[in-house]
């Protein structure tokens, strides 16, 4: 097992048509992942052309699982159609939805989430802004690359793509179980929590690295939930200690306001729940290394 | 982006939430002007108020009674200039004095914890609120506002009991909160607070004070322009974000250039670290120069970062994920070839650190521009540390 994915996950793109869901749809594509359609209500019945395949076009979720049996939804449409599109996928009972799309505004974010958990919770939300999840070697649903790291134990959960990115190469010798970017919004869908909980109760993965940044308490409930609940070893990673605060530090929910939402309080609150934190992400990099090998 | 006083209150009267009546001047004459305009009207009593984007403005000497034009203009001279934390007073806010029977507070904020919003309400007003937080928390009321239903009269009456507000303040408080509310939400804000909500010896309640912060990601669906903050912005920022590049000033010595918030962000704690052991050198900016890195935004990064007189070395540091460090490094070739064309050839040390996605070929490129500024570290803590180095030589440290 894997979380959130595996090798029968069936993608469906919504936004398939523009230039971002094309180019990524191509790439999950050649990474293996089966991206059977996707939607554009204004194509409905063309097939777009990523390359390896050509896959259709409809115009709704609905219509696109009842096709093609779908169960992941990657949210590529602009920030101002991420909302309408978030809540027809939760509409059409899919089970993931994961929301690349960057600079959705909050009341956006908190609508569709407020939503969601009206309609039951039934459909978990990763994102927005965020990267999406890869699973290496089994499927690849969002942007990031599939070929950094190969399939290994470690699982990981981000707010950052790029730090992803960066501790996924720093370890590929080892390789990854899954890793999953929530995305750096003030609102995201799934947190630290509920990948940490995820990566506790599945056997692929022997230990989890966890990347923070300022903005929030996100990290402080982490750790007083790996406290509590998580047996297995996590390391952990904060940005930000540099910050000034009452910045916006690229995104939109790393900030720190007043003396809440420090990476020196993050990286504290982590310790004191016995996660080992990195100083450097090199240094997170040779922390895990040394938890993989006492194993 | 937060907005000042003068500009929360124009959004509160434009939803119908009452205000006491003011105007903005940028001088002590301008102040004059407006309080003998309210004397004429029949109030001569005016405050005169500080418009920066902090607390404390009382404490500080920003905020002052004035009793006519005289008085309004000697207070405006007095508040026009300090630096309040750090803040320069460009303009007062000149506003009628308003009798006082009570103050309480209301605000409505983004709980991004609970992801969802909250509605705060308390009796004890005027105050900051995290001051009653700590010696009164009984007095204050938090209750959650469901995003889909909203605060309607109902919701707006639960809240101002929650608060303890008196049966006197409790219809008008109610009313305001509802308008607040519509504030909040047709304005796209993550935070409307009114502090002092004051209840006035006629019976009337309105917003003494006016605190709003509103989502930039939301900018595309409204018309705010002229809240753009020039005075107050830090110069280098403001010409970053003409050029729509993802840049904050911090006070040190090391430029730095990267590609994902993320990983900016970490690049600056492991320059100051690295720095530690040079003297002290810190990182100079954040600038995250995002997926695609053109040859122009690089060029426009860079004549950015060395715009800022306290740098003495850039660092650029670039994973490439989805990048690839072969377009980074013709981005920073082009860049410098495009900056030596405009007369300003770069003097300054750069270390470079790409790794990822194409890297042998990005390191290539590099090292066949021969470019005498650029030197290229392989790893992420090693660059730091050079870059700190170089840095300190520079500054002589």
């Amino acid at each position: 097992m894997t979380i959130f994915l595996n090798t029968d996950s069936r993608i469906l793109i919504q936004g398939i048509t523009g230039s971002e869901g094309r180019k990524h749809g191509r790439r999950m594509l050649q990474a293996g992942t089966a991206v059977v359609g996707g939607t554009n209500p204004r194509k409905a019945g063309q097939t777009v052309d990523l390359g390896v395949a050509e896959v259709p076009v409809f115009g709704t979720v609905a219509e696109t699982i009842s096709a093609t049996g779908a169960d992941v939804s990657v949210v590529f449409v602009p920030a101002a159609g991420t909302k309408a599109a978030v809540i027809e996928a939760i509409d059409a009972g899919i089970p993931l939805v994961i929301v690349i799309t960057e600079g959705v505004p909050v009341h956006d974010t908190a609508e569709f989430w407020a939503y969601a958990c009206a309609a039951g919770n039934a459909t978990r939300i990763i994102g927005p802004n965020c990267p999406g999840v890869a699973s290496p070697g089994k499927s690849n649903a969002g942007i990031i690359p599939a070929d950094i790291t190969s399939e290994g134990r470690i699982g990981l959960v981000s707010k950052s793509g790029t730090l992803t990115y960066q501790m996924m190469y720093e370890l590929r010798d080892i390789g990854f179980s899954t890793a999953v970017g929530i995305g750096g919004d003030p609102v995201i869908g799934s947190t630290h929590i509920d990948c940490l909980e995820a990566f506790q109760n599945d056997d692929e993965t022997d230990a989890v690295v966890m990347i923070g940044e300022i903005g929030g308490d996100a990290e402080e409930r982490a750790a007083a939930f790996i406290e509590r609940r998580v047996s297995k070893p996590v390391v952990a990673y904060v940005a930000g200690f540099t910050a000034p605060e009452g910045k916006t530090m690229g995104h939109a929910g790393a900030i720190v306001s007043g003396s809440s939402g420090t990476a020196q309080a993050k990286k504290e609150a982590l310790e004191k729940a016995g996660v080992r934190v990195g100083r450097t992400p090199s240094e997170t990099a040779r922390l895990v290394r040394e938890v993989m090998r006492s194993r | 982006m937060d907005l000042f006083e003068f500009q929360a209150k124009e959004l509160f009267a434009k939803y119908g939430v009452p205000v006491n009546p003011g105007r903005v001047a940028r001088d002590a004459a301008g102040a004059r002007e407006i309080a003998a305009e309210f004397a004429a009207a029949g109030t001569p009593q005016v405050v005169v108020k500080a418009q920066v984007k902090t607390g404390g403005r009382g404490k500080a000497g920003g905020v002052k009674l004035a009793n006519g034009p005289g008085e309004a203009q000697a207070a405006a001279e007095r508040i026009l200039g300090l630096d309040i934390k750090g803040h320069i007073v460009h303009r007062v806010l000149v506003t009628e004095a308003s009798d006082i029977a009570a103050e309480y507070y209301l605000s409505f904020l983004l709980d991004r914890s609970e992801r969802t919003y909250l509605a705060i309400c308390s009796v004890e007003g005027g105050v900051e609120i995290e001051e009653v937080a700590h010696s009164n928390p009984d007095a204050i009321a938090r209750i959650p506002i469901d995003p889909l239903t909203g605060v309607d009269a109902a919701k707006a009456a639960e809240i101002v009991r929650a608060g303890q507000l008196p049966a006197a303040a409790a219809e008008g408080a109610a009313g305001l909160a509802e308008r607040l509310w519509a504030v909040f939400t047709g304005e796209d804000a993550t935070l409307v607070e009114v502090n002092p909500l004051a209840l006035t010896p006629d019976g009337r309640v309105l917003a003494l004070d006016g605190k709003v912060t509103l989502d930039d990601n939301a900018a595309y669906r409204h018309d705010w322009a002229g809240f753009a903050d020039t005075e107050g912005a830090d110069p280098i920022e403001a010409r970053a974000r003409a050029r729509h590049l993802n840049y904050v000033k911090v006070d040190g010595e090391v430029g730095i250039i990267g590609n994902g918030a993320g990983l900016v962000m970490s690049t600056l704690d492991v320059v100051a670290y690295a720095g530690e052991q040079f003297g002290g050198m810190r990182p100079a900016n954040f600038l995250d120069i995002g997926g695609g890195a053109s040859a122009e935004v690089m060029a426009d990064g860079l004549e950015i970062v060395l715009s800022d007189p306290s740098v003495r070395s850039v660092l650029v540091n670039v994973f490439g994920g989805i990048t690839s460090c072969d377009e980074v490094a013709r981005g920073i070739v082009s860049a410098l070839g495009m900056l030596a064309g405009r007369g300003e050839p770069v003097r300054l040390p750069i270390v470079v650190r790409l790794d990822g996605n194409n890297a042998a070929e990005g390191r290539r490129i590099l090292d066949e521009a021969g470019i005498a500024v650029i030197e290229q570290v392989a790893t992420m803590d090693d660059a730091a540390r050079r870059a700190a180095e170089l840095a300190a030589a520079g500054t002589g440290a």
